[in-house]
């Protein structure tokens, strides 16, 4: 909307905070739709789906989200000065 | 087995410690040295205020009913903090921004500062929290009756009251105590959120252990675990779809709208990059805190096949002999129950305190807040008694409620019920068309639902529903089932109410909004809000000009304190260019003053508060809805007038700098011409005089050649000054040519020293060199430069004072040039002179001496900054001394 | 009895000048070159008549001329202002303060000579 977002072509350091703002936003619905997965499970013959099962891919799947949204957040935090792209317009 | 009182003193210890640690805090908070109080890892572990007692000990009990269905109620919020940039960030720029004080403040501020939202947000948080304090109390008190298992006798019901009694005492003191020590909701309470970081830390602590202990002290490790899981009771797969989505949602929404989360998450935040760091480490804390339940659940069953599973955390490693883990994990319970209860006391007797009793004691006194009473203390009481009476609603419930069964279902009601508000609170951050009506509309209706649905059937068919009105519905209309509304039937309660409550909210809030039109203030704030990121929070909300300062005053200072009160009032009187304590009331400074009041006692009352003073309805309307429609307009046409007036501000400055360089040229101009005309009429008056005598008559020999002697040395003076004029002219002028050439410093001082000799006339003057440092290469003009040295060896000659005056010529390093000083033994300048020897026409001793115009020093200055370097006055040195800073060779050659 | 001028200058050429006209014409003729200590000098000599230059070291001739008109003894002691500045202003600050003439540098002997012999009535 204002200028400096406007113009087609920015900053090599802007375009990457840029897609890591994308990626924040998009890891909850990824995280969400990753948790519903269990409700599909019915399991079969070789391999029930047992509650030991759920467990384990639950918590791996929550582990991975705390990694990811751990490094996520290294890049959008600002350091000092530099709230401009903190403040983008959403 | 710990005897009940080793339990009852080392319980009282722990709370001395926390008492100590929170005391401590405050005291280091005031000292100004917050440091790490304020860092990102206490804020992530204020958050873990989540964690209550119902999952501390409940999560494995839930577990053993359900299996994996308990982690729902950490995925919700793990998700909620992991999408951050969404929602979180947003609401704390906005906390921040409008200093809000809680969620009810939150609702009330966005929709137009509007207090009947205040009141119905606080009603619902009420409601909601007081059964699960109640749960708090319950758990406690039965951590403390399992300990007492081999005292049966003389632990009844009765004492398992008074335990809870003396639990919710302990809490009030504690809360009233460290919870409302400043009048600021919106300031930190450091010694709250420390103490609750500290019991974060405990619990989680003794939640590892016990799981610890079990998965490598009972079972064989992780692979043993994962084999007993699957031979248990919980092994088989049962996960109900609906029920797990709802939670899902169901937990984040009350993640999101609990009245004691968005105190610590957004009231408590110091920092937004705090939010960052807890994106991640407050999903890890869940994790950890989830990690072990599941396998505590399935020692349990194994160990205890017919304990309580709710209290397996605690009776599993007791009946293992583990007396000191389980008096860990009894703390570990005793802090999950007690940092709930104390942020959520706070949260609502903030609430309380800003949206009922104030405004009620507003109305009362309607003569306005100036009146006589101090509202300060008012608001502090209310506080205080709020918090009490939260406390003591809490203990009643779980007296009345008899601490059954029925309240440890409890919890997912309660979330139930403060995610009503969410729709509002989403809207109200995203969606600048929501209004009031919309958001009145959604939460009554939602509201409304989720009592008839969900909260009065939870009290089973004794109050208020009977067993027939819940079989039948009321009246006997089927539709209206509370259980199966509009014939949803066979759906778990749960989901049932939180779906019809949801959609229906939702709806209403929705439709409400689309079909309401919103008044100026709610339109102002929602674009505030929504735009949080984009605009600096500065709302025109006060009409000009039409409340009195002093009046503000008076309230101000009743309600910050008078010191605060009067700090804010200069510093704004300042800010207008005003001296004193009273400050214009411009619209700017009104918004100012209701922000600041507002993170005292809330937006509505502060908004309330200053239309008493400022004058009825206050917001001119018809003004403001002409300029209202988009927020961004006004944005950015008062940024466009600030950017003119600016301007002309700054163009006004420029003028008067010129004016007043021009006026000051025009003086010294003046002071020029009038100099010049001194010093060449004092010769010629001279000359005249003398030739006149000459003429006028007979005289002696002697006479006669002494007056011509007077004529030729003043016509001579006459011609230097002449000289030096235009030499001067020329220098500044910056018509000169120089005669750039190689030199020796030495054969340029050589020529001086030889010059000045041959022209000494009466006065001796020792000239003291060291030609040994002398052999320096220059680039330079070398005539204009001996120019310079013969004025100030001639300088000396004539001012030096000494009896035997010797000038010292000391040639040295300057870094990146050298320096040639010249030090004489006379008494040298004084020190306010000093600065303006090298003015045109500054001589300073009498004249008898001088002979010269007073341009020497100032022709030596512009030969100097043509050649590149400088004449400088040296103090300290004795007597007068000059040094004269030149460009080495090849600097210049460089150039 | 022959009549004193204190001369109030600090050139010393132009003080040889004058001493020398005013002599020459039976005039006992002293000389004072500092401004700080002009008006005590005043005092001391009582002069019949004060010659005063205005750009004096350490004190303006136009501050010691109001000195000298706010003493009463001093009131009505003849004083002839002398500038090198030859502006406007000084002329008119020189009027204000109450010198009895103005006079410009350079000037001529015979106008110093009838303006001294004008003011003592001599």
């Amino acid at each position: 909307m204002s200028p400096p977002n406007g113009s087609v072509f920015v900053e090599r350091r802007t375009y990457r905070r840029r897609r890591m703002m994308d990626a924040a936003r998009l890891l909850p619905i990824l995280g969400a739709l990753l948790f519903l997965v269990p409700i599909f499970w019915t399991g079969n013959a070789e391999a029930p789906a047992t509650t030991a099962r759920g467990v384990i891919y639950v918590f791996a799947i929550w582990a991975g989200l705390i990694v990811v949204s751990a490094r996520l957040s290294r890049w959008l935090t600002p350091k000092g000065g530099e709230d401009a792209d903190w403040d983008r317009r959403e | 087995m710990i005897g009940f009182n080793i339990l009852v003193l080392v319980c009282l210890a722990y709370v001395a410690v926390l008492f100590t640690v929170a005391f401590a805090a405050e005291k280091r908070a005031e000292r100004g040295e917050v440091g790490w109080l304020r860092s990102p890892i206490v804020y992530t572990l204020s958050l873990s205020i989540y964690c209550t007692a119902w999952t501390f000990y409940g999560a494995v009990g839930y577990a053993v009913r359900s299996g994996l269905e308990f982690v729902t109620i950490y995925l919700g919020p793990t998700l909620v903090m992991v999408g951050w940039w969404w929602v979180v960030r947003k609401l704390v720029r906005i906390g921040r921004s409008q200093r809000i004080t809680s969620i009810a403040d939150l609702i009330s501020s966005r929709y137009g500062k509007s207090n009947l939202l205040g009141v119905l947000v606080t009603l619902l948080a009420v409601i909601g929290t007081t059964p699960y304090i109640a749960l708090q109390l319950q758990s406690v008190a039965l951590s403390f009756s399992v300990f007492s298992g081999d005292e049966a006798a003389v632990w009844d019901a009765g004492n398992l009251k008074n335990t809870a009694l003396l639990v919710a005492a302990g809490l009030a003191v504690f809360t009233i105590l460290f919870g409302t020590r400043r009048l600021d909701a919106n300031e930190r309470h450091h010694g709250v959120v420390t103490a609750i970081a500290l019991e974060a830390v405990v619990k989680l602590v003794a939640l590892l252990a016990v799981g610890i202990f079990v998965v490598w002290g009972v079972a064989g490790g992780a692979g043993d675990i994962v084999a007993r899981i699957d031979a248990s009771g919980v092994a088989e797969w049962n996960l109900a779809g609906g029920r797990w989505t709802t939670l899902i949602f169901l937990s984040a929404a009350a993640f999101l709208c609990l009245p004691r989360m968005f105190q610590v998450m957004v009231v408590e935040n110091a920092d937004e990059r705090h939010v960052a760091v807890a994106s991640w480490a407050f999903p890890l804390y869940l994790f950890l805190m989830s990690l072990f339940v599941i396998p505590i659940a399935v020692v349990g069953l194994d160990v205890l096949p017919g304990g309580n599973p709710d209290l397996y955390v605690l009776t599993v490693p007791l009946s293992l002999g583990q007396d000191n883990l389980a008096m860990l994990s009894f703390l570990g319970g005793f802090s999950s129950a007690t940092s709930m209860v104390i942020v959520a006391a706070i949260a609502l007797s903030t609430m309380v305190s800003n949206h009922i009793v104030m405004p009620i004691w507003l109305n009362l006194r309607r003569g306005g807040a100036t009146v006589s009473g101090d509202v300060r203390n008012v608001v502090l009481l209310s506080r205080r008694v709020s918090i009490g009476a939260v406390l003591a609603l809490g203990y009643l419930y779980f007296k009345l409620s008899g601490g059954g069964a029925a309240l440890a279902a409890i919890g997912l009601i309660s979330f139930a019920g403060v995610a009503q508000v969410l729709p509002s609170l989403l809207g109200g951050l995203f969606w600048r068309g929501a209004t009031r009506a919309g958001a009145a509309l959604g939460l009554t209706i939602g509201f409304a639902i989720w009592a008839y649905t969900l909260f009065l059937p939870s009290f089973g068919d004794t109050f208020v529903m009977s067993a027939a009105m819940l079989q039948d519905g009321p009246f006997g209309i089927a539709w209206l089932r509370p259980r199966a509304l509009f014939g949803f039937d066979g759906l778990d309660p749960v989901v049932h109410a939180v779906f019809w409550s949801m959609v229906l909210n939702t709806g209403a809030f929705l439709l409400g909004s689309v079909f309401s039109f919103p008044e100026p203030l709610e339109r102002l704030q929602g674009a505030q809000f929504v735009n949080v990121f984009e605009h600096s929070p500065n709302a025109p909300g006060w009409s000009r000009g039409l409340a009195e300062a002093e009046d503000l005053l008076i309230m101000s200072q009743r309600i910050l304190g008078a010191s605060e009160a009067q700090a804010l009032f200069r510093g704004a009187a300042e800010r207008q260019g005003k001296g004193g304590y009273l400050p214009d009331t411009t619209p700017d400074f009104i918004e100012l003053l209701e922000r600041e009041l507002a993170g005292s006692v809330g937006a509505a009352t502060a908004h309330a508060m200053i239309g008493q003073i400022v004058g009825g309805s206050v917001v001119s309307v018809e003004d403001l809805m002409a300029v209202a429609d988009e927020t961004a307009q006004i944005m950015e046409v008062s940024s466009r007038l600030k950017t003119q007036s600016e301007e002309l501000s700054r163009t006004a400055g420029q003028l008067r700098d010129a004016n007043e360089k021009l006026t000051a040229l025009s003086i010294q101009k003046d002071a020029f011409l009038s100099q010049i005309s001194h010093e060449l009429r004092t010769p010629m008056t001279s000359i005249r005089a003398f030739s006149e005598i000459l003429m006028s008559g007979p005289m002696t020999e002697e006479e006669q050649t002494k007056f011509s002697k007077i004529i030729h040395d003043e016509a001579i003076r006459l011609t230097r000054l002449l000289d030096d004029l235009l030499d001067l002219s020329v220098l500044e002028n910056g018509q000169v040519t120089l005669n750039w050439q190689t030199a020796d410093l030495h054969d340029v001082l050589e020529r001086a020293v030889t010059s000045t000799v041959s022209m000494a006339g009466d006065r001796g003057l020792e000239i003291i060199r060291d030609p040994s440092v002398e052999r320096v290469a220059l680039v330079t003009d070398s005539d204009r430069l001996a120019q310079v040295f013969i004025n100030l060896i001639a300088n000396a000659r004539k001012y030096c004072t000494a009896q035997n005056p010797i000038l010292r010529i000391v040639v040295s390093d300057g870094g990146a040039g050298v320096n040639v000083d010249f030090i004489d033994n006379g008494s040298g300048i004084p020190r306010p002179s000093q600065s303006v020897i090298f003015e045109k026409f500054s001589r300073l001793s009498d004249k008898s001496q001088a002979g010269g115009a007073g341009l020497g020093l100032a022709i030596c200055r512009e030969i100097m900054v043509k050649l590149g370097g400088s004449v400088t006055y040296l103090p300290g040195q004795g007597g007068a001394a000059f040094r004269v800073a030149l460009p080495r060779a090849q600097a210049r050659a460089a150039q | 009895m022959r009549k004193r001028v204190l001369l109030i200058e600090d050139e010393p050429n132009i003080i040889q000048a004058i001493s020398f006209i005013l002599s020459r014409d039976g005039w006992t003729v002293d000389t004072h070159a500092d401004g700080q200590t002009a008006v005590a000098e005043v005092a001391r000599r009582t002069p019949d008549i004060v010659i005063l230059d205005v750009m004096l070291p350490n004190r303006s001739g136009f501050d010691i001329l109001a000195d000298l008109r706010a003493d009463e003894a001093t009131r009505a002691l003849p004083v002839l202002m002398l500038t090198a500045r030859g502006q406007k202003r000084d002329r008119e600050l020189a009027e204000r303060f109450g010198a009895s003439r103005f006079m410009t540098k350079p000037f001529s002997n015979a106008e110093v000579l009838d303006c001294v012999r004008e003011l003592t009535g001599s």
